[in-house]
């Protein structure tokens, strides 16, 4: 199945939550929604589902429009960032429910709950009600529903934010597994651009209720289209400067200049935007890379990595270096930028340059 | 320690004072009562009793009041189940406004519903009937069970009702078979509300009806020979006995249903 939004768009008393969209959405992929909170990625979901009328545009299934068709007549699931289960029933109804109201034999809801319970390993608990579970299992519970419906559209609102460290990693390995199989259209919301791009597949970026781009979610990252969906695609955050470039130098806001080379070899004289990500801001120097006087605002250790917070003319860069680093605030400090890794916007914030992918493709 | 327990000796004793001197009363004879005071009945008697649950007039006063306030519940809640269900998960024009309406409708005493409904009740027929007094305490009932019943649904998560649709169920079907279960203490302490308070009502009961219902027959038993201490004080305790019965199975819930459901 393919579902399609075609201009969708939501206004709620004169408040634009979604201006118009149009997606296609395939089966058999996984679809990343990735943006910050209040981002849309939730409001999206709901108007895919169908739990929310958009205010303009068609929702159609395999070309069928269902913009009008209420949320069970249609064949959805969807697993909430809250636990959300049916306090009153067990965990083994919890995971039936679908296939009850769906008028499935006896026997065939007692074997399609015992393979669901048994990928999210929720067999010794099938007797609990929800409440008495770990918020872990009340979670794969909800993941189990919406599993056993073989449901052709699969939305999971953040399903792991709300899990700890090691549950989350184990369950985002296994959630494209468990759901790949059942060829249904997969859209999985997440504010984490790291999460997107161990799931794979398909990204699309929102950024206050607008899809900023769609595609392949490694082509998404390397080739972001506009400043904005670079911002939205990086965790930590990208660095940001302006830049004029007069066509062999470029100047940064505190004064200093560096050589054109890299991706700003050969671009006309103008003021630039450059993005680059921690990852690529060094503090030793490595041939090839440009050094920038700057002063320590902050270091944060977090093992076997350091954030370095540096203040350069006025901007806030943050350097990610391997090792442990311990500056003290205040501190000059040289950082050492790779120009060959900038990305290149113009002053409409679209990208002019991306750099070439380390590895290649 | 021993001061603790002191004041709260004390304390129950006064506070079941009243009850117990009621119930030592209904186990005396009016000779007894009237002429010496005595902590213990000097000539226990069940005759009290037996004269109630014998006499029709006693009898039939216990069966006619539990008959209106059993009519009264019933409506109240299947009524205001999906109003609150409205005002929990909907908005629409005025909502807020009409759900404090429907508060102060508490706040006007019985008596000034009292003239219009027995002038409307004798025109179509339905004074001196159990749906009489019945419908009368709605009008009390339902804006409370209307304001416990929402806070107890605004407690269940939205996204049950959104996940009960996705999985296909009708809107019937959910609100009977998942969203009833968990609310249904909730019901409980609306149904108790309800009952306490119509099986209480003493002047919408007696206006409506030929003095049929058991707290207007209280009222009005002096006979000629005088008041008739003991049998009253038997009907006392007999009236007492299913408020106590409702409580004992909402006690877990009270504080909440005080509250309306917010807590």
């Amino acid at each position: 199945m393919a579902v399609e939004l075609e201009n969708v768009g939501l206004t709620v008393r004169g408040a634009v939550h979604i201006h118009p969209t149009s997606l296609r959405l395939e089966r058999g992929t996984i679809n990343v929604l990735l943006g910050a909170t209040l981002s849309g990625k939730t409001t999206l979901m709901r108007l895919l589902a169908g739990l929310d009328q958009p205010s303009s545009g068609r929702v159609t299934y395999d070309g069928r429009d269902m913009t009008r068709v209420p949320v069970r007549k249609r064949n959805v699931a969807m697993v909430y960032q809250q636990f959300i289960n049916y306090p009153a029933l067990s965990v083994y109804e919890n995971i039936a429910s679908p296939l009850r109201v769906q008028g499935v034999a006896k026997a065939e809801i007692e074997t399609k709950v015992a393979r669901a319970a048994s990928l999210l390993r929720l067999e010794p608990y099938l007797q609990r009600t929800p409440l008495e579970l770990s918020g872990g299992q009340q979670q794969r519970t909800a993941i189990a529903r919406a599993l056993v419906k073989g449901a052709d559209l699969v939305l999971l609102d953040e399903p792991l934010a709300n899990l700890d460290y090691k549950l989350r990693e184990e369950l985002r390995a296994e959630l494209p597994r468990i759901f790949g199989e059942s060829g249904a259209v997969f859209v999985y919301a997440t504010t984490e651009p790291s999460e997107a791009l161990l799931l794979g597949g398909n990204t699309a970026t929102l950024h206050e209720g607008r899809v900023t781009q769609y595609g392949r979610t490694v082509d998404v990252y390397r080739h972001p289209h506009d400043r904005i969906t670079a911002e939205v695609f990086s965790d930590p955050p990208m660095n940001f400067v302006d830049l004029n470039l007069d066509g062999s130098h470029a100047h940064l806001p505190n004064g200093q200049n560096i050589p054109q080379i890299g991706t700003l070899q050969g671009l006309a004289s103008g003021s630039y935007v450059v993005g680059f990500r921690p990852n690529h801001v060094a503090v030793t120097n490595r041939p090839g890379l440009v050094p920038i006087a700057g002063k320590t605002a902050v270091s944060e250790i977090t093992g076997s990595e350091s954030f370095i917070h540096v203040d350069v003319g006025g901007f806030r860069w943050i350097a990610l270096e391997a090792g442990v680093y311990e500056l003290n605030p205040g501190t000059d400090l040289t950082i050492y930028l790779d120009p060959a890794r900038f990305f290149v916007f113009d002053g409409n914030g679209r990208l002019v340059r991306a750099p070439q992918s380390e590895g290649g493709r | 320690m021993k001061s603790r327990h002191i004041i709260l000796g004390v304390y129950l004793v006064f506070l079941m004072l009243p009850i117990y001197w009621l119930i030592n009363m209904s186990f005396k004879t009016t000779t007894e009562i009237t002429t010496s005071m005595t902590l213990f009945p000097t000539m226990p008697t069940l005759q009290n009793y037996h004269e109630i649950f014998t006499n029709p007039a006693w009898f039939d006063g216990f069966v006619f009041s539990l008959t209106y306030v059993a009519i009264n519940t019933v409506i109240s809640i299947l009524v205001a189940l999906p109003a609150a269900y409205a005002f929990s998960r909907y908005r629409f024009m005025g909502d807020k406004h009409l759900f404090f309406w429907l508060l102060t409708n508490r706040m006007a005493p019985p008596a000034v519903f009292a003239l219009p409904f027995f002038n409307l009740y004798s025109a179509v027929g339905l004074f001196d009937t159990p749906w009489a007094v019945a419908l009368a305490h709605c009008i009390f009932n339902v804006p409370l069970a209307v304001w416990i019943l929402e806070g107890f649904m605004s407690g269940v998560p939205r996204e049950i009702d959104e996940t009960a649709y996705l999985d296909g169920y009708s809107f019937p079907r959910f609100f009977v078979k998942i969203f009833v279960p968990l609310i249904a203490s909730g019901i409980g302490v609306a149904a108790f509300f309800c009952f306490m308070f119509s099986w209480v009502e003493l002047l919408l009961a007696r206006t409506l009806t030929n003095n049929q219902a058991i707290s207007s027959i209280m009222t009005r038993t002096v006979s000629a020979s005088g008041v008739d201490w003991g049998l009253l004080s038997a009907a006392g305790v007999l009236t007492l006995i299913p408020g106590a019965l409702v409580i004992w199975f909402v006690r877990n819930y009270i504080a909440k249903g005080f509250a309306l459901g917010r807590v």
